[in-house]
């Protein structure tokens, strides 16, 4: 009995629990036991690669409880894949987290490690209801980390996010409650048979397991924004501090993964249930994600805001390649998703070096009042330093520049890397991604997607190019884009500086290695692509599993 | 039994959607709370309704199906636990923006 | 193996320049010799490769990269990529020398050179790429190279400006040639350049060729400044002036002639092609002479001038006649020479005088003669003045005017506008020679005076590139006739046709069509100032230079109203959406039912169940009712928690009705905490609208889901895994209770995560109280005074009195649970309403002082707890939370069950109890006067 596939949620949970039941003085042993925790997983998680990369299909019985009766974790190469990206990003979220950080509210070591805890669980979750609960632990981290050092957009935007996900709680229960009225069963492999017995024996039931299907994927929806379920996302993480935007690059992908692991696991994929909703549902909503992402990019000004759109963007192309329900498409965009994820992540540790963060929902506010006369003029100096000073009166371009300090050469160059491998260009692995699921598109969907996707790069390469100079090219008030760089704290060369700098750093290190590593890569994920439409494979793994 | 009981969960759906959209934070509360009643009833009826018959090992056949029961124990923790935060989160935009309308601002006059 | 050396080599030589630091006075001196190093190494490479190669000879280097892309580094140096890559190199020398002098001490040196190889590098990858996409990727490298050596400047808002705008436009060139290629790959089922080539009349004959060619064309005209994709050239002559060179006349501007040339035999044959790139290169050529001419920047001129060769080569490479495409080649290579040469002369100018204002400078001969000489030569050559290279491909490309036949009657005006262009561009190349260094008055208000020859070797470039314009001009076959012939022999892909390159055919009609446009120009040049007028009145419309931005910006206007929209901050709305999603979506699936309900047999209905669940939905409309009476509506919630509860039992879950009322007693408790808080001003009700469609909403709501619910109910289930568990649940786990099993083994896994829920609700909680201030309202609900004893002593003792009580039927709960209906959820919770009781009854202050417990622990410990006892069973090899059980006999007590899930179940205990008490207990003092009274 190997115990390995229990430690991505194990050692999180001991540490938080650890660390809560700890006084709250210990500080220094927090932040340790924290590093250490953070860091065990990354061990843990190529292990489990390196198995999972035979075609092992790995399975933990919790309780020895044998399958469907019990609870089963498992781990094949989609899972593996996953836990090895969370455990990169919530390494470099660990460094780029500076002490002062932590401290601008309670609580933050632990709220993470329950945050790892629910995330981990989700990419291991064998059984419906666990990966509810496991949704459910990652999205109450996730509320308290966005509110972590208070504010008052962060509390409303927070109120936002909590409730739009309670709802989504809810019906994400219905849906399970559907599926178990109809199949008798919550683990993900036996509920997939059962369908497939449905359709034969009692095709009268047969609505109401597509409905929960429906419902349960645009659950997932909404986790991974998807239009017209997106429109927290941008203000969300546009509140957040640095580390845990960064760490939410990965929350909208938890969606993605769920959408793909249940497609392909329970309603069996692209012979199964959820084709027609995949075919003109799915697929008509991601190309709106697109769409609007772009047009948001395009809307705001500062790099964090500018960054949340990116997200979407990418998340339409994501789920648009679900949507297509071919090995081809998925292998595609599991690339573009490990690359995307990376490189959002890094634009949103640099955006706290590069740009300071407005406190006021009115100074984070890029679209200016409502109507036409929408961000017309551009502020003068006075405003922008009344923003800088967290007055509610701002203008949206002087919200991004206040108090911003220099940037030094380092954070230049990260930030171009950041950008080009986000906004898909080359030679980063953005380009590499975007072309995979290009080519993966057959023609009829290529006449629609093509011209969505391209118009949609060009339009993030204005948008970040606009950002991009407006933030490292110094700025004279005559120009257009609002006040001069303003007299700022000197470049701080402090620790903290160099730790996030550190983090981007690695982050675009994993990018640059995926990039040239993308033969190997792709390989893995095509056979990741495949196992996952051998539904086969998985019941002789989880259901003849020796007890 | 089973069309009342739809029907009583339907009412409570109803309901508790209503309250959701509505503007006031308490209101949201409540309307969550109604909906998470909806909900765990939805959920027990999805093992089939039994009546008077407690899943107890032993005791003969016939009895409910337990596992919906299982769900709905955790459903109901869980939804103690985020309601409980959702009310706290609404007393802290109460005492930031001086207003208890969820949007933490209230409506311009139009 | 040289191929990847040679692109590699600019790269590697760029590290070391970022390794050696950019400031710095020794980087600053280092340098240059890194830089002039690149392109010697390149050189020579270049030609060990190239060595004892006949025309028609290639060579290719092949390295596997992304296969399920199809994407390879695969390289290939045949006599086109020989030719592109040698002007490269050679002019990229030239420019580092020249450039090491042009820039003033303040700035870096270093970085510019880092920027150039970067672009050098890059550019060589274009040239030599074999694979298609790879090519792509090279090509958006240069348009971000160049984006970031336009911004070179940064200060500088026409620098930002250009940057953007030869960014969007070249990068939105590169987005299409990415599809172009993908198509062309779909189309030959390959992308390497050797596979596509064989298959030329595949690709012609396939539906997907003009999608595929307007792709490619988008391409090529964008990067190589073709009308109406021009106007970023001359917003990108606000770079330095070697970069000008070097990128926007020698060699990036040339990738698009290149792309062109590259794919000639697939493209090449079709109407479409030709109509598209022979009115395209017209136009530009016209266009681009006219707009020269009445520049008053020296750069701009220039730049013009380059749109207006280029439109002339593409011209070329649209007549396509075999011999016309020769012509465009060696068009390519001279106007690299004179131009880049060009460029450089005004740079020297610009750096001598500080101005590059035509209408300011003049008579600089007797400052610069040296200068004024070179220059000299190389605009005669640009205006295709005989002995020089310019006028023998223009008497090549006048004869392939005159040669191609696809316009009918109209064939004239294609040679008609070639000579018009052609004297257009020798009036302007007399301005920019007379006007800046002859023209006998002095010059006045110059930035810099006197203006003085350069340093000695920022004319070697210079000289180098004017002795060639008078080589090539004198003995062309002799120069490059090799090198032009492997070039075409290349592209053509075969068969090159017979030409000659010689100074002399004899008179005829190119020749006079050559005199004709000399001699017009220079009238032309003499009559310039009614030119002008004449001009300007027509053109200066024309120039699109805040066009640009511009529009961008009124795209940013009108994307921020779409944006606000839908993403109006409004959090009804964003429910609205998602609420109607998950009703249309998933509803939509529900049309196959034949019929609603099923066949299972109903349960009979009994009165009383009928009156309770009719009562449950009547408070759940009572509490819509009263919402804004938040009391009332608080009082009718609890209500409707009561009926759930009475319902759960009804329905046999006794387990569900203990943990919902216990919970709902918590609840109510938090409610009635809150509603203190909360203000109970009336408020404006939400608009009319907003509450219909939140009607119609919830009404669809309830219809679907209790539609569903009942068409599920009254379907028979499949055997399910209930049975499994009803089995084993005493045999496997030693419980009667098979829901308190499920929850504490079974499926105690669940239970620990959602107990880690409960502990960070507890955290998120306790972290949003710190500092939270709350004012509470002075009076209670309509004006009523709060009560004046807020620990009423009944209560008090009455609460004391039940604590140790409470705690006793909490064990026997707890303890029964495995059994009965109970277990350590429900023990928790009953223990903390006991505690919670003393806070209600007695205040904090007396109770903290006698419970001196931390909950945030008891919690964590809790937790700890649990996840413990599930690593226990690791001792014992078995998985996580495996559990065992046994009994014993202990006197007086009787038989006990001791089990691991009690030991489970006692850190759920834990957690609920620290849990609760923290979120619930310090609720309470948040209100300013408590704290105060707190304090004192």
């Amino acid at each position: 009995m190997n115990h390995a596939l229990l430690l991505p949620v194990l050692i999180p949970l001991v540490a938080a629990a650890a660390m809560v039941a700890l006084p709250a003085r210990a500080r220094p042993l927090q932040r340790a036991l924290h590093a250490l925790a953070t860091l065990a997983l990354l061990p843990v998680a190529a292990a489990l690669a390196r198995r999972a990369a035979s075609g092992e299909i790995a399975v933990y019985a919790l309780g020895n409880w044998p399958a469907p009766f019990g609870i089963v974790l498992q781990v094949d190469r989609l899972g593996a894949l996953m836990l090895v990206l969370t455990a990169v990003l919530a390494c470099c979220c660990m460094i780029a987290t500076t002490s002062s950080d932590a401290l601008r509210g309670r609580y933050f070591y632990p709220l993470f490690q329950f945050q790892l805890m629910g995330l981990n669980g989700a990419f291991v979750a064998g059984d419906l209801f666990n990966l509810f609960v496991f949704f459910e632990l990652l999205l109450i981290a996730s509320y308290a980390l966005l509110l972590h050092g208070g504010g008052r957009l962060r509390v409303r935007n927070g109120l936002h996010y909590l409730v739009l996900n309670l709802a989504g709680s809810s019906f994400f229960l219905i849906a399970l409650g559907v599926l178990y009225g109809v199949t008798g069963t919550l683990n993900m492999v036996d509920a997939g048979i059962r369908l497939a017995q449905l359709a034969a024996s009692r095709a009268d039931t047969l609505p109401l397991a597509s409905f929960a299907g429906a419902m349960l994927m645009l659950v997932f929806g909404l986790k991974a924004a998807l239009f017209p379920l997106s429109f927290w996302l941008p203000q969300a993480y546009r509140s957040a501090i640095g580390p845990v935007s960064a760490l939410f690059a990965i929350m909208t992908k938890v969606g993605v993964y769920a959408m793909l692991r249940c497609d392909a696991l329970v309603f069996g994929g692209a012979a199964g249930l959820l084709r027609g909703f995949m075919h003109d549902v799915a697929w008509w909503l991601a190309i709106a994600t697109i769409g609007f992402g772009a047009i948001g990019a395009l809307a705001v000004q500062s790099l964090k805001a500018t960054t949340g759109y990116v997200v979407l963007v990418s998340v339409g192309l994501l789920v648009a390649a679900v949507s297509m329900q071919s090995p081809a498409a998925w292998s595609a965009l599991l690339y573009y998703l490990v690359s995307t994820t990376l490189c959002t992540a890094a634009l949103f540790v640099l955006s706290d070096l590069l740009e300071a963060q407005p406190q006021t929902p009115e100074a984070a506010d890029e679209l200016g009042p409502r109507g036409a006369a929408a961000g017309g003029g551009t502020p003068s100096v006075s405003t922008a330093l009344a923003v800088a000073s967290a007055a509610p009166s701002g203008t949206p371009k002087a919200a991004a520049l206040a108090l911003a300090p220099p940037p030094s050469r380092a954070a230049a160059l990260l930030f171009l890397a950041a950008a080009i491998g986000a906004i898909g260009l080359p030679p980063l692995s953005g380009f590499i991604g975007k072309a995979l699921v290009l080519a993966a598109t057959p023609l009829a969907r290529a006449l629609v997607l093509w011209p969505v996707v391209l118009v949609a790069g060009l339009v993030l390469i204005v948008a970040m190019s606009r950002t991009g100079t407006r933030l490292l090219w110094t700025i004279p008030a005559s120009y257009g884009y609002g006040a001069p760089a303003l007299p700022s704290e000197p470049p701080a060369a402090s620790s903290a500086h160099l730790a996030k700098l550190a983090a981007c750093a690695l982050l675009l290190g994993c990018v640059v290695a995926i990039t040239l590593g993308a033969g190997p890569l792709t390989r893995y994920l095509e056979a990741s692509a495949a196992q996952l439409s051998e539904h086969g494979a998985y019941v002789d793994a989880v259901l003849r599993a020796r007890r | 039994m089973e069309a009342v009981y739809a029907v009583t969960v339907g009412v409570l759906c109803a309901c508790g959607l209503y309250l959701l959209l509505a503007a006031r934070t308490l209101q949201v509360i409540f309307g969550i709370m109604l909906f998470c009643y909806a909900v765990n009833l939805f959920l027990l009826g999805m093992g089939r309704l039994t009546t008077g018959r407690p899943p107890m090992a032993g005791a003969g056949a016939g009895l409910a199906d337990p596992v919906p029961q299982a769900l709905v124990l955790t459903a109901i923790v869980i939804g103690f636990a985020t309601t409980a935060f959702c009310v706290v989160l609404a007393l802290r935009s109460l005492a930031m923006n001086g207003t208890d309308h969820v949007n933490g601002k209230e409506k311009r006059a139009q | 193996m040289t191929l990847p050396l040679i692109v590699a080599v600019p790269f590697v030589a760029a590290a070391l320049m970022a390794l050696m630091g950019l400031g710095g006075a020794k980087a600053r001196a280092l340098s240059p010799w890194l830089a002039f190093a690149a392109p010697l190494a390149g050189l020579a490479l270049l030609f060990v490769a190239r060595v004892g190669m006949t025309a028609a000879s290639v060579i290719a280097w092949r390295q596997a990269w992304v296969p399920s892309l199809g994407l390879t580094v695969s390289l290939r140096l045949d006599g086109l990529s020989f030719m592109f890559a040698l002007l490269v190199l050679a002019i990229g020398l030239l420019v580092f020398v020249y450039a090491r002098y042009y820039l003033a001490k303040s700035e870096s040196l270093p970085r510019l050179y880092l920027l150039l190889l970067l672009f050098m590098g890059s550019m060589l990858g274009v040239v030599l790429s074999e694979n298609l996409l790879l090519l792509a990727m090279f090509w958006e490298l240069t348009s971000i190279v160049s984006f970031l050596l336009i911004g070179f400047w940064p200060s500088r808002a026409d620098a930002r400006r250009g940057a953007r705008m030869s960014l969007a436009i070249t990068a939105a060139g590169g987005l299409a040639l990415l599809a172009g290629v993908l198509l062309l790959g779909r189309i030959c089922g390959s992308f390497e350049l050797t596979d596509v080539l064989a298959q030329a009349g595949r690709v012609q004959h396939d539906p997907r060729y003009p999608a595929m060619l307007i792709l490619l064309l988008l391409a090529a005209f964008t990067k190589s400044a073709q009308f109406p994709f021009h106007f970023w050239l001359p917003h990108a002559m606000s770079a330095p002036t070697p970069v000008s060179a070097y990128l926007h006349s020698a060699t990036m501007v040339k990738a698009g002639v290149f792309l062109l040339a590259r794919l000639y035999p697939v493209l090449v044959g079709t109407d479409e092609w030709f109509y598209t790139v022979s009115t395209v290169g017209l136009v530009t050529l016209a266009g681009g002479a006219a707009m020269a001419l009445i520049q008053r920047d020296l750069k701009g001129l220039l730049a013009y001038s380059t749109i207006s060769h280029l439109g002339l080569i593409m011209l070329l490479l649209g007549l396509d006649t075999e011999l016309s495409t020769v012509a465009a080649l060696f068009h390519t290579i001279n106007h690299a020479v004179f131009k880049a040469s060009l460029f450089m002369a005004a740079g020297i100018v610009d750096h001598e005088t500080g101005t590059r204002d035509l209408g300011r400078l003049r008579g600089l001969a007797r400052y610069m003669p040296h200068t004024a000489v070179l220059a000299t030569v190389a605009s005669l050559s640009m205006a295709g003045v005989p002995l020089l290279n310019g006028f023998l491909s223009k008497e090549m490309f006048f004869g392939e005017t005159l040669a191609q036949g696809l316009l009918g009657e109209f064939n004239w005006t294609i040679p008609a506008l070639a000579v018009c262009a052609a004297a257009l561009s020798v009036a302007y190349s007399l301005r920019f020679v007379y006007g800046v260094f002859f023209d006998g008055r002095t010059p006045r208000d110059l930035p810099q005076y006197p203006p003085h020859e350069p340093p000695r070797f920022m004319k070697l470039p210079v000289e180098v590139l004017v002795v060639l314009c008078l080589l090539i001009g004198l003995f062309p076959h002799w120069m490059i006739g090799a090198l032009l012939e492997a070039a075409a022999h290349a592209t053509l892909g075969g068969a090159v046709p017979v030409y000659s390159l010689s100074l002399w055919h004899g008179v005829n009609a190119p020749l006079t069509m050559s005199v004709a446009s000399l001699a017009a120009g220079t009238l032309l040049f003499f009559m310039r100032r009614e030119a002008f007028r004449h001009h300007r009145s027509l053109l200066s419309d024309m120039n699109a230079s805040e066009g640009f931005d511009g529009f961008v910006q009124r795209l940013e206007r009108a994307a921020r109203p779409l944006v606000r929209l839908l993403e109006n901050g409004s959090l009804p709305s964003y429910l609205a959406w998602l609420v109607g999603a998950m009703l249309v979506v998933p509803g939509s699936a529900l049309v196959g039912l034949a019929r609603l309900g099923g066949t299972l047999p109903r349960t009979p209905t009994d009165p009383v169940t009928l009156a309770g669940l009719a009562m449950l939905a009547a408070l759940a409309i009572g509490v819509v009712v009263a919402r804004a009476h938040t009391f009332v509506a608080v009082v009718l919630l609890s209500g409707c928690g009561l009926f759930v509860t009475l319902a759960f039992a009804r329905f046999s879950a006794p387990d569900l009705a203990l943990t919902q009322i216990s919970v709902e007693i918590v609840t109510v408790l938090l409610l009635v905490l809150a509603i203190y808080f909360l203000p109970s001003i009336p408020r404006a009700p939400d608009r009319t609208g907003a509450r219909l469609r939140n009607g119609v909403l919830a009404a669809a709501g309830g219809v679907l889901i209790g539609g569903v619910a009942y068409a599920v109910m009254t379907r028979a289930p499949l055997p399910g895994i209930a049975p499994y568990f009803l089995e084993h649940a005493l045999s496997g786990s030693g419980g009667h209770n098979v829901v308190n099993v499920i929850i504490v083994d079974f499926r105690g896994f669940d239970t620990m995560v959602e107990i880690s829920v409960l502990v960070v609700a507890g955290l998120a909680v306790k972290a949003l109280l710190r500092g939270l201030r709350i004012d509470a309202p002075k009076t209670g609900p309509r004006g009523l005074p709060w009560s004046s004893q807020s620990h009423p002593l009944l209560l008090a003792v009455l609460a004391r009195l039940m604590l140790p009580l409470t705690v006793l039927v909490a064990a026997f709960v707890f303890l029964r649970g495995h059994n009965l209906p109970g277990g350590g959820f429900v023990a928790g919770l009953i223990v903390s309403i006991a505690l919670l009781l003393q806070y209600v009854a007695s205040g904090v202050l007396w109770t903290e002082s006698r419970i001196p417990l931390n909950y945030r622990s008891l919690a964590g410990f809790g937790l700890l707890c649990a996840a413990l006892t599930g690593l226990g069973s690791f001792a014992l090899g078995y998985p996580f939370l495996t559990s065992a059980f046994g009994h014993w006999r202990v006197p007086l007590v009787g038989e006990l069950e001791l089990s691991t899930a009690m030991l489970f179940d006692l850190g759920v205990f834990g957690a609920v109890v620290g849990t609760t008490l923290t979120i619930v207990s310090h609720l309470g003092v948040r209100d300013k006067d408590l704290q105060s009274v707190e304090k004192s």
